[in-house]
């Protein structure tokens, strides 16, 4: 176990010593001590390693994760793990705005709520939210998917491309182009799937989500919208 | 950007580190805001008595024997303590108007930075450590504060346009964001009978919540208007002599934290800037909602 106090040694030489773990490696349990809502704790790893953050973080903590499984031992503040590309983000608190923005993949799990602009523009990332998310949560989602056991605010998934939204609770009110739609098979298959790996086993059935997603008429051309273009 | 921070303390053991606590989250949230840095304090009310906060650029001219001069023009006797561009002057507070008046006459290039029973208001251009420092905020003691540092968007870097702004007696705002339709808002408060100091946004929506106050409307009620009234980015913090409130417009993309114990409520732009407070750890911490209004009071 490395054990780094980020208030003694500073964020450029954590940065720097998780950047230069390259494939590999034999350290492979971090343990980030002191951090103190500070910006950008393990931004852009890209390693099978396990960090442990303990206590809460500032902007863009694990952004542009890639392989690493990150722990954050308190919440997260705005951009935790955006764009992130593989591995897993696990927040105990809750998380501030645009979790998991632009995300393209890998799975984030927010054990308390999620605020406004959750999962925007996601690009494939799997988020799992514990609580409720917020207003605006969704927008502009190209792929990937979004389960929420709690409530989702305002606008859900407005000009939604092509994500997969699963909300247990209420909805505040739906964004333009968001629609709900019928739970098949499958999608009990998904839910399932990611409450075990969202380690919400136990918190929820899968019969009692619902499922959002695209009308498909905003983002598909048509022609006689074509003055409007 | 812009950084906010407040507390409000609910424990009175606290009062006396109150300008500490305020000066330490201040300067965390430097890099939100190194332009200019503002603090509104409230606190050491005296029964009958009221205090003027003024700022001149040339302290050295302007504050020379201003005390004894304001005494000659109201009657009464002026207190003045002096911290470097600012100056706190005390007075009888039924006298406080007749003091700003005899101020404009006096001392035309002093401007009065705040007015009421317990608020003082401290603020300049620079690093925020160097704010607090030349007012040795670090020392003040009261119930609660307010302090913004400023990264400047909607008007110059200038003493004037720093924050806290203070448009009623005892009355402050603190502004992270950027306003849209504050000309025709000014406009419409000017018509009403407000004046204004600046070209500034922020200097709006203070007079807009100090008249909606002036017209009889609770805290709660004025912080509620701002939501249909205003349109653009804000959080905003505003002071009361009894009071401190909260509210961020409904797209709510300036960030806000707050933190709650038995002791006190604090306010920071970033959970960092509430990091040293004492029982942080197990305080209760959420975000602000959109488009609802906070307040607490005594």
């Amino acid at each position: 176990m490395q054990t780094f106090d980020l208030g003694a040694e500073g964020l450029r030489a954590l940065n720097s010593s998780l950047h230069a773990l390259k494939g590999q490696t034999n350290m492979t349990a971090w343990e980030v001590i002191n951090p103190k809502g500070a910006h950008a704790i393990a931004a852009g790893v890209d390693a099978p390693v396990e960090i442990t953050v303990r206590g809460s973080t500032g902007y863009y903590c694990a952004g542009m994760n890639k392989q690493a499984t990150i722990r954050i031992k308190g919440s997260a503040g705005p951009g935790v793990a955006e764009n992130m590309m593989s591995g897993t983000v696990i927040i105990d608190g809750d998380a501030s705005q645009y979790a998991g923005a632009t995300g393209r993949g890998g799975l984030l799990v927010i054990k308390g709520n999620a605020s406004s602009r959750c999962g925007i523009s996601m690009k494939g990332i799997e988020i799992v939210v514990h609580g409720n998310i917020g207003h605006m949560s969704c927008f502009m989602a190209q792929s990937g998917t979004v389960l929420v056991l709690g409530n989702a605010g305002e606008a859900l998934g407005d000009s939604l491309y092509e994500a997969r939204i699963f909300v247990r609770g209420s909805v505040k009110s739906l964004g333009a182009d968001c629609i709900e739609k019928e739970m098949r098979d499958e999608h009990f298959q998904i839910v399932e799937d990611l409450l075990r790996r969202g380690e919400a086993d136990g918190k929820a059935r899968p019969e009692e989500f619902r499922r959002y997603g695209s009308a498909r008429k905003l983002y598909t051309f048509n022609i006689d919208n074509a003055a409007a273009y | 950007m812009c950084g906010i921070v407040g507390l409000f303390l609910k424990d009175p053991k606290l009062e006396s580190q109150l300008g500490a606590m305020l000066t330490d989250m201040l300067i965390t949230m430097t890099d939100r805001g190194p332009d200019s840095a503002g603090i509104a304090i409230y606190g050491g009310a005296k029964d009958g008595l009221g205090k003027l906060t003024v700022q001149s650029a040339n302290p050295g001219r302007d504050f020379r024997n201003l005390d004894a001069d304001l005494h000659d023009a109201i009657g009464q006797p002026v207190a003045m303590l002096v911290k470097s561009t600012h100056a706190v002057l005390e007075l009888p507070l039924a006298q406080l108007e007749a003091a700003r008046a005899a101020l404009t006459q006096l001392r035309p290039e002093v401007k009065v930075m705040s007015a009421g029973d317990s608020i003082e208001i401290f603020k300049e251009v620079g690093l925020p450590k160097d704010v607090a420092a030349r007012f040795d905020l670090a020392k003040m003691k009261g119930t609660h504060g307010i302090g913004h540092t400023r990264m400047a968007t909607e008007s110059a870097v200038t003493t004037m346009g720093a924050h806290p702004f203070s448009t009623g007696a005892d009355q402050c705002l603190v502004h992270n964001g950027s306003l849209s339709n504050h000309n025709g808002v000014r406009r419409e408060l000017k018509r009403l009978g407000m004046t204004f100091e600046t070209e500034n946004d922020t200097e709006v929506g203070a007079a807009f919540i100090s008249h909606k106050l002036q017209s009889g409307e609770t805290l709660g009620n004025a912080l509620e208007a701002t939501l249909t009234d205003l349109d653009g980015f804000f959080t905003f913090v505003v002071g009361t002599k009894n009071g401190f409130g909260v509210v961020r417009d409904p797209i709510a993309c300036k960030p806000a934290v707050m933190a709650e114990t038995d002791q006190y409520v604090a306010f920071g732009s970033e959970y960092r800037a509430l990091v040293n407070l004492p029982g942080i750890e197990d305080a209760r911490i959420w975000e602000p909602e959109p488009a609802t209004v906070y307040f607490w009071e005594r």
